[in-house]
């Protein structure tokens, strides 16, 4: 586990997280606290790169322009809202399943120390939204020449 | 009325493996609704483009098959992972009263919407009463 990620100190957390890991696949431990706020939707992969951190949330059917994607003192807030399609309850229909999400969502990740908060980019594509933060340069390894 | 399309259920594990194959796939969330004309029947399929998706009808079942792209860069570490599996499979049971000839299929921004209009003989029918 990269060591700029908090480690999770809460016991109910944990818990409550490998609970909504059930039906989802492969769950690695050791996540940062702050990130399971957000019950699971949507569901997202945290990676890095020696120049940016790279947050991927799955956010199928969302109209990217009412996302709300907010970096404040190093967090970084996904929110929005998510429509039901399902049919009314006036109209003549009858629901046989109703597993996809739907209503308001606020999910939180904590970027490591060296994010830049300046240059943020967010692309939404395919239900796939990708958040790539920049690190700041001191934070590059950088290699010292012994002369 | 029966349920027309049987839902397989979602508490399925996510991970569970198709013997020959071994493949493991994620269950996708679904939304489906019957009304007069149509069931419809909604799923997430996140990071999936069009080329990827594969909707079948085998006698009476029908068949979602599906792979997410995973972009990103090629030096990515990851921190974190809750979806590191990218495919995508699902069945149903389709009753004998749709029109599995005419199924439409869309998806858009990761969602999937079919809609299997029901044959003509099996709508609703209003039947008049005749005054006399």
């Amino acid at each position: 586990m990269s060591p700029m990620f908090r480690p999770s100190a809460d016991l109910f957390a944990e818990l409550n997280r490998m609970q909504s890991l059930l039906d989802q696949v492969f769950p690695t431990p050791g996540t940062s606290i702050r990130s399971m706020a957000g019950a699971g939707f949507p569901v997202l992969n945290v990676g890095t790169t020696p120049g940016t951190v790279e947050i991927q949330a799955l956010a199928p059917g969302l109209d990217p322009a009412k996302l709300e994607i907010t970096v404040d003192r190093g967090l970084l807030v996904i929110a929005g809202e998510r429509a039901s399609d399902l049919p009314n309850q006036g109209e003549r229909a009858s629901v046989y399943a109703n597993e996809r999400f739907s209503g308001r969502f606020r999910r939180v990740v904590s970027l490591p120390e060296d994010a830049d908060p300046a240059r943020v980019d967010a692309s939404y594509r395919d239900g796939v939204l990708r958040i790539s933060v920049a690190r700041r340069e001191s934070a590059l390894p950088r290699r010292i020449e012994v002369n | 009325m029966n349920k027309a399309v049987q839902t397989s259920s979602r508490s399925t594990p996510a991970e569970s493996a198709r013997p020959q194959e071994q493949q493991r796939y994620v269950v996708p969330p679904v939304d489906v609704f019957e009304n007069e004309s149509s069931i419809t029947l909604l799923a997430d399929l996140p990071g999936v483009p069009r080329d990827q998706l594969q909707v079948r009808v085998d006698g009476e079942t029908l068949i979602l098959e599906a792979n997410a792209v995973t972009g990103g860069p090629q030096d990515l570490e990851l921190v974190y992972g809750e979806a590191q599996c990218p495919a995508y499979r699902r069945q149903f049971t389709l009753s004998r009263e749709l029109d599995t000839g005419r199924i439409e299929a869309q998806l858009r921004d990761g969602v999937l919407r079919l809609t299997i209009p029901k044959a003509e003989a099996a709508r609703p029918r209003r039947i008049e009463v005749q005054a006399g």
